[in-house]
């Protein structure tokens, strides 16, 4: 596993004076520290080692001691979680939403950033800021509107109104993101490509877009682990039928399990492992993509 | 959200006329595709649904008819919206002032020369990332009577300390609460370690040198530093917690009997359980008022705050 690193160039802690920083001996107070910090990491991790413990438990372990650790770790309880569950059609359907949702927010969100942040005024400047109201705005006001107008439209138990209703929702962060990134970026390379004659679309997609990377790399990270996350919307759009995503399938799944949690940790468990395995492959980027501050 | 968008930049000296005729050829065109999405999913149906808290609406084949302010006023009288009501505000202010107070603690804690920082940091940070509902679903098996949580108390010898965590009214609502800041503490911690990493050790070098102690470094040039970081983390977590359902739908789905009850959750419930659409969006609009009003608090308090620094 790869470290985490939040830093930006500065080499090393700025709460730390350089005097200490040269001298990293195993000094009395140092270890104390470590420890300290290790027990509190303890406390918080318990409830991870609850779930993965109890996911590879047998009903009858779990009954005995909710603690103990499995004595026999089986998979039993996965593979009934994934048949019983039909988690790999759950799993699909949040792939094909999640990654359908990203790619025409990434799109339309660069665009209208692009027309907000160049053109400078009153009524660019007012459309940006309608946008952002969506940054605050509860869903739950349109909710209800929302939900009648896609089943006039015969849009609901569809990953059509679970994909325009992300894009939608997410694109006050995206554009928020692109046009702080945008204005503070150089126009020479655009205006050159102007005067050589290039239409505005072509001059976004082969010199602008480009040069977006970075931040669509955040508005990536960032929209795709909302939209996978969510749930109330899709609960109302899709649940119950095949089109639902990974939580509202989880959801399902609790309900229909009751009280067999070994079998609902299991389900749990199957459900971030995708999760998990980008967060540590990606981590360096999720957590800069974070610590910029917005979580929609 | 932080709002703190500054006017888009007029730059002035002999190009502005050769510019501005070139910034016009950005077509507003090109805003459509994300105009049409915006307004289909949250402008035309906030509107609606704002219109519609002043209606008795039930569904699509009744008319919906105009009551004035009666469902403001059955919200404030019905025990269960009255005690959403509080819950949503109890939980806002505490989840947002312990759940800052902690990430700025991790935050300080691995932003030294721990050896374990970069472990800890991404341990701390992955609740933040996983599902609501899962993380619901987790605890609710964690604070069951006979579960884990009571187990390991009874453990260590804090037996004594064991509750029905969700089932008894008096500590349902606390136990909701810490769930929240255990899952998202990490988040506000990351925003602060990226805060630190812009404070300059040269402030710290010459503070050493000036006589300031641990404390006094800490007080007096790192904490006000972080000012921004701190913009940021009040803000994202007061609205978040605002709106909270996830978590309370999946854990207690409001009870025991009000004890946990969210204006989100039951508005949900009032909506897609009863049926009642024109009183629901009365108590979306409240959330929407109560969301705005925090947010124009916390940035007049913010502005007097940094004028005083």
């Amino acid at each position: 596993m790869s470290a985490v690193e939040v830093r930006t160039t500065r080499p090393a802690g700025g709460d730390v004076p350089p005097v200490r920083r040269a001298r990293r001996r195993w000094t009395l107070p140092r270890i104390g520290a470590e420890l300290g910090m290790l027990a509190v990491a303890a406390i918080f991790l318990f409830p991870f080692y609850v779930f993965l413990t109890v996911a590879f438990k047998t009903p009858a372990e779990l009954a005995r001691s909710p603690l103990s650790l499995p004595s026999d770790p089986a998979l039993a309880n996965f593979t009934e979680a994934w048949q019983r569950g039909d988690l790999g059609t759950a799993m699909v359907n949040s792939v094909v939403v999640t990654s359908l949702s990203v790619l025409l927010l990434v799109a339309c969100g660069s665009l209208a950033a692009y027309v907000l942040a160049r053109r400078g005024t009153r009524l660019g400047y007012g459309t940006y800021l309608l946008f952002l109201l969506g940054l605050m705005i509860p869903l739950q006001l349109g909710m209800v509107p929302l939900y009648q107008l896609m089943r006039d439209l015969n849009l609901l138990q569809t990953y059509t109104s679970l994909i325009i209703f992300e894009i939608g929702h997410q694109l006050p962060l995206a554009v928020f993101l692109y046009a702080g990134f945008l204005r503070a970026l150089p126009r020479d390379y655009e205006e050159a490509a102007r005067v050589d004659g290039a239409g505005s679309l072509s001059v976004f997609r082969r010199i602008v877009f480009p040069l977006l990377r970075p931040v669509t790399g955040t508005v990536v990270i960032l929209s795709a682990i909302n939209i996978w996350n969510d749930f109330l919307t899709p609960l109302l759009y899709v649940g119950g039928s095949p089109q639902q995503t990974l939580p509202v399938a989880i959801f399902a799944f609790r309900g229909e399990f009751a009280s067999q949690w070994q079998v609902i940790f299991a389900g749990m468990g199957i459900a971030i492992v995708p999760i998990l395995v980008i967060y540590f492959l990606l981590q360096k980027y999720i957590i800069k993509g974070f610590a910029s501050g917005i979580k929609g | 959200m932080t709002l703190t968008a500054s006017p888009p930049s007029t730059d002035g000296g002999p190009e502005v006329a050769r510019r501005r005729s070139r910034r016009a050829s950005v077509p507003y065109l090109l805003l459509v595709p994300a105009l049409l999405f915006y307004a289909f999913v949250v402008l035309w149906p906030t509107l609606q649904g704002a219109g519609y808290a002043f209606t008795d609406w039930a569904g699509r084949r009744e008319t919906p008819g105009f009551v004035g302010l009666d469902n403001f006023t059955e919200l404030f009288s019905a025990p269960a919206a009255r005690s959403a009501l509080r819950n949503t505000l109890v939980i806002a202010v505490s989840t947002t002032i312990v759940q800052t107070l902690v990430g700025l603690a991790l935050a300080l804690a691995l932003h030294s020369a721990l050896a374990s920082r970069n472990l800890l940091r991404t341990m701390f940070f992955a609740p933040a990332l996983l599902p609501p509902v899962i993380i619901g679903f987790l605890w609710q098996y964690i604070l069951t009577p006979a579960g884990p949580l009571n187990d390991a108390l009874g453990a260590v010898g804090l037996g004594g300390l064991a509750q029905n965590w969700l089932g008894d009214s008096s500590v349902a609502l606390a136990s909701v609460i810490g769930v929240i800041i255990w899952q998202n503490a990490g988040l506000t911690m990351v925003i602060y370690l990226a805060g630190l990493e812009g404070v300059p050790p040269e402030l710290h070098e010459a503070a050493t040198m000036d006589g300031a102690g641990r404390w006094q470094r800490l007080r007096h040039v790192t904490l006000p530093l972080l000012l921004p970081a701190t913009t940021i983390a009040l803000s994202l977590t007061l609205i978040g917690s605002l709106k909270l359902f996830d978590q309370v739908y999946v854990m207690t789905g409001g009870g025991p009997g009000y004890a946990t009850e969210t204006l989100s959750v039951v508005m949900y419930k009032e909506a897609f359980v009863s049926g009642r659409y024109g009183y629901s969006t009365a108590i979306a609009l409240v959330l929407t008022m109560i969301v705005f009003a925090f947010a124009l608090l916390q940035l007049r308090g913010l502005r007097r705050f940094e004028v005083q620094q």
